[in-house]
């Protein structure tokens, strides 16, 4: 296939460049939802995006936090954001951190104000945005622009044999064209964490991977009760066919493809700063926190490989879903954007998936929606690490 | 091109995995390894769904179990060469 080199996006102001193009209300904290989501309701074209924490999180659990809101106001997809808190400080600490992309971002804090005043001014503001971000045009910009992150759900063994490695042929494909790539879920590399650590482009990669995973991995063997049947591999996971943990992790790894080494190993949320490439992010491996980590990392396009039919999609990054499995492309036909069951047949093979992959993802980076946007799937989970104080 | 009813990884893995809707007990099966695309043929023991293994040899407890190539756990109950294999006869190493 002759790889276009182009797509349409959205120039941001930074020089990053989005794949859509979101006015978000931004809550600071869980008790200005209602806030965000009165002021979305008065200006069509914004959209809230809700969540359960930001109160009384400290340590490194509240520098996440921050990473994660902030990530998720920073990303290119973003035109403006309408930040809303409950008190000024930390309110303006997320407005701050937003502003340095030079997008427009206005920060409103409810104490000493109430919502509906908070809500009238913010309002006003987010249709003085959304109408801004209207005039934005997609131009052609060079596919490098692309930011692709990647994480499979409701797995099975189908995924292993044929959607895993549909994105792993598309990584091979699209590394050596200067795309940035990113791949997570720490706790379900476990079982093929030395094959995974093999594939660190320099032993610096390969130790801050090793380091990361076992950490994980004692976290899991602290706070186990039994061997973690139904909640990994899940009861779905099982019920597909994936007996063990070192099975999914065999299959999750098909994903990165055959050839490509990942450069570096980011915190969760983190943005990659070495350039285009492959990076493993260290997530959970639940859907919609992964999902939101690699989002809040600057990640503008999402591919989802699922077996048994995971449906998730996320506020801001378009979440693509393929699946290998016959069954599931067929009863869950309006979750799934590309079906590549014909592999198992042997009716195609990885390279025309390949293909039709990038062909898929193109078409979402110039507009087309998925499936997920089409259904209104818009999970935003925050991670959080402990308890709050 | 005959129908293929399994796929095996990999030429060292002892189990592989159908890939139709179902495998009848009794059912002589077509089965196709990806790794080298060579072609052979099992006789399954049990009806076996879509997405789950078979046991490609006779398997005691405490055997590994290769798919990928790779250790994917470990025998807990003893299994027949065309047995289901899953939860009920392999187990974890790592948790």
């Amino acid at each position: 296939m002759n790889i276009p080199k182009t797509f349409l996006g959205y120039k941001r102001e930074n020089g990053r460049t989005g794949t859509r193009n979101y006015v978000i209300i931004l809550p600071v904290d869980d008790i200005s939802n209602a806030c965000a989501e009165a002021i979305a309701n008065n200006i069509k074209g914004s959209i809230a995006i809700p969540h359960a924490y930001g109160r009384l999180q400290f340590g490194k659990d509240l520098e996440l936090f921050f990473r994660t809101i902030i990530g998720t106001g920073k990303n290119p997809n973003v035109a403006a954001v309408i930040v809303v808190g409950i008190e000024p400080k930390w309110t303006k600490k997320v407005v701050d951190e937003i502003a340095k992309t030079g997008k427009p971002v206005e920060g409103f804090s409810i104490e000493g104000t109430g919502d509906i005043t908070t809500t009238m001014k913010a309002s006003k503001k987010t249709q003085e945005f959304v109408q801004w971000a209207s005039e934005k045009q997609r131009e052609e910009c060079p596919l490098s622009d692309l930011w692709i992150s990647v994480k499979c759900g409701e797995s099975d063994t189908t995924s292993g044999l044929a959607s895993n490695p549909t994105v792993g042929n598309l990584m091979d494909k699209l590394e050596p064209l200067g795309v940035h790539l990113c791949f997570g879920e720490t706790s379900e590399i476990t079982g093929a964490e030395i094959v995974c650590s093999t594939r660190a482009k320099d032993e610096k990669a390969k130790k801050k991977f090793l380091d990361t995973w076992n950490n994980y991995n004692n976290f899991i063997l602290d706070n186990k009760t039994d061997d973690l049947s139904e909640s990994q591999p899940t009861a779905g996971n099982i019920a597909g066919g994936l007996t063990t943990i070192e099975e999914k992790a065999f299959g999750n790894l098909q994903k990165i493809g055959k050839k490509v080494k990942y450069i570096d190993v980011l915190e969760p949320g983190e943005e990659p700063t070495k350039g285009a490439g492959l990076y493993f992010m260290d997530t959970s491996s639940a859907a919609a926190e992964c999902v939101t980590l690699q989002a809040a990392g600057g990640f503008n396009i999402h591919l989802f490989p699922t077996g048994q039919g995971n449906i998730i999609g996320n506020p801001i990054e378009p979440v693509i879903k393929l699946t290998a499995n016959p069954k599931t492309a067929k009863l869950m036909s309006e979750h799934i954007d590309l079906d590549v069951s014909k592999i198992l047949k042997r009716e195609m093979n990885l390279d025309q998936a390949g293909d039709a992959l990038i062909e898929t993802t193109l078409k979402v980076a110039n507009g087309r929606l998925t499936c997920a946007e089409a259904l209104g799937h818009k999970e935003f989970v925050i991670t959080k690490l402990y308890r709050s104080a | 091109m005959s129908k293929t009813d399994i796929i095996i990884h990999d030429e060292k893995d002892n189990v592989g995995v159908i890939v139709v809707d179902k495998v009848n007990n009794g059912q002589e099966c077509e089965c196709w390894i990806m790794e080298n695309n060579k072609s052979i043929k099992i006789q399954a023991i049990k009806e076996i769904p879509l997405g789950h293994k078979i046991a490609l040899k006779n398997l005691s407890d405490g055997d590994t179990i290769l798919k990928y190539g790779h250790d994917i756990g470990k025998v807990v109950k003893l299994i027949n060469k065309g047995d289901h294999v899953h939860v009920h006869n392999v187990k974890t190493k790592k948790w």
